[in-house]
């Protein structure tokens, strides 16, 4: 039961943490067809610019500052890379997000070096929030989780309240309607791109210390993005909601589970090599979610809640 | 108002206009007639810059080629599609609002007077577009394009799959753009609501302008309508 309830805490840090990822990927790939390659790594910038603001300036600074030094760094890329190579199609737009996310993996490289910098939770939340039973449950991951869903209610409020928000529900859909209407649809899709990079950015901040800063980090928790927004159902930021938290509660409870194949085919009376039988389920987490979207694939091409099959 | 000439338009490496010319005068219901396929809604589209294409299209003496739709919209063209691409998920309502170039309705429309003209619109006001009919959507794309208050709207085949009663609702509502004067640029293949409508028509096949005229000198001269018209 203990085990149950702070997995199920963790599970839901990790997964909203991914939803504040993919939901920046969601819209940006909604609106303009593009699946940004480089996403993640703004992830990673996130995390590196608040590791330097943290040492200059300290936390509270930097949970600020990164998230809008990405945006404009996703703004910029929108606005002179990807709306220059628009009208060679969508795979120069790929392609050019692709070569993007090596070459801010070698700025980063360059600037912080190959191994991971030490980028610490700040000492005002290194204690206890409570404890369940006899485990303590650190106050960073309330707080992660507190931004997160701040971050979440911020979303859904900009997108249905707000005047921009209808433009760009409107240009999910119809973004040649929008455009005729007299919305000046280039500059929401800008803004939108900055936005998801800020996003992704400001996952970064609050992702980086409870984990890990390394150049590694982009590629890592990329994957698993495309996992997200792909078993979500492309466009579909619910789709993308929904199989954030999935993901994250699998990949979260899997790796505290000792439960082997053998043990399984035990249950049967079935006898199994011992290369096979010893394989437990922690040890086949990190292929779970990739297993989970090539199910999700073949049985449903458009994804839990998807809107588009392209 | 709208001075289009010699317009080519191509999509990849075929030329689907070749040359077109014509003009809608101010307050004037136009009709741009032709079987599928000769190149009716590519015109409208390359006007209002959702097709690339050379050659002139002026609106009060601006040149739209070259401009991007939204530059275009605010100049005062308003387009309503074939599709009419409703914003499926969105209300009845939020529709509406999307019409809006400003913050307010300042102009010719508002929601209100919309409304009174459309009651069934109002009825439905938060219910998701996407979940309308056929005719209501219809009305909506209409309305939703008057909201932006346009000089000139450019509406493709209004009618196309409408039960007759609602056919006749477009019918009066073309009267009644045209009566606060908008002029209308009409793009149909039947020639039932046109030929009623409209001061000038216009028929096209392969890409260019066939025929020139006034609905009575159409409905006389027979071999415009057995050649281009009639299937």
């Amino acid at each position: 039961m203990e085990f149950f309830l702070v997995q199920l805490l963790n599970g839901l840090a990790y997964g909203l943490l991914l939803f504040m990822l993919s939901s920046g990927l969601t819209l940006i790939f909604s609106m303009m067809g593009v699946l940004n390659f480089a996403h993640a790594s703004f992830y990673m910038l996130g995390a590196y610019f608040a590791y330097q603001c943290s040492k200059w300036l300290g936390f509270w600074p930097a949970l600020v500052v990164a998230p809008l030094l990405v945006a404009g760094i996703g703004a910029l890329v929108e606005r002179f890379g990807l709306r220059t190579v628009h009208k060679f199609g969508h795979v120069a737009e790929l392609l050019l997000t692709f070569g993007l996310a090596y070459v801010i993996e070698e700025i980063v490289h360059l600037v912080w070096g190959r191994a991971a910098v030490d980028y610490q939770i700040p000492e005002a939340l290194n204690f206890t929030a409570f404890h369940i039973l006899t485990s303590s449950y650190p106050a960073y991951r309330v707080f992660m989780m507190a931004i997160s869903i701040a971050m979440l209610i911020g979303l859904y409020l900009g997108l249905t309240r707000t005047r921009v928000g209808l433009v760009i529900q409107a240009s999910l859909t119809h973004p040649e309607m929008v455009e005729a209407l007299g919305h000046n649809v280039p500059r929401v899709f800008m803004l939108v791109f900055a936005a998801g990079a800020a996003l992704a950015g400001l996952a970064g901040v609050i992702g980086g210390n409870a984990f890990v800063t390394e150049p590694g980090m982009a590629a890592a928790v990329g994957s698993i993005v495309f996992v997200v927004v792909v078993f979500g159902g492309m466009g579909s930021l619910l789709g993308a909601f929904i199989a954030s938290l999935l993901i994250g509660m699998v990949q979260t409870f899997s790796v505290g589970i000792d439960y082997s194949i053998g043990d399984l085919a035990g249950l049967f009376g079935a006898q199994i090599p011992e290369q096979f039988a010893s394989i437990t389920l922690a040890r086949m987490a990190p292929m779970l979610p990739y297993l989970l979207m090539v199910m999700m694939l073949v049985m449903r091409p458009k994804g839990l809640m998807g809107t588009r099959e392209t | 108002m709208l001075e289009v000439s010699d317009l080519h338009a191509y999509y990849g490496k075929s030329h689907v206009l070749h040359g077109v010319n014509l003009r809608v005068e101010p307050g004037e219901i136009v009709s741009l007639l032709g079987r599928n396929g000769v190149g009716r809604s590519t015109t409208i589209k390359a006007v209002m810059g959702h097709v690339h294409c050379t050659g002139s299209a002026r609106f009060k003496s601006t040149e739209l080629v070259g401009k991007r739709a939204y530059e275009i919209a605010h100049l005062g063209v308003g387009y309503v599609p074939e599709d009419r691409s409703i914003f499926p998920t969105l209300t009845v309502i939020q529709n509406m609002v999307l019409g809006l170039k400003g913050k307010e309705a300042t102009g010719r429309w508002n929601m209100e007077g919309l409304f009174d003209l459309f009651p069934r619109l109002r009825e439905r006001g938060d219910t998701p577009a996407g979940v309308l009919s056929g005719g209501e959507q219809q009305m909506l794309t209409l309305c939703r394009t008057l909201m932006g208050d346009p000089d000139l709207i450019m509406v493709d085949e209004p009618t196309e799959g409408l039960s007759p009663m609602m056919v006749e609702n477009v019918a009066n509502l073309l009267r009644e753009i045209q009566k606060r004067g908008v002029a209308v640029l009409l793009v149909e293949q039947k020639l039932t609501i046109a030929l009623a409508i409209s001061r000038r028509v216009y028929v096209m096949g392969h890409g260019q302008i066939v025929f020139e005229g006034t609905p009575e000198q159409l409905k006389a001269n027979a071999d415009v309508r057995k050649e281009w018209l009639e299937v």
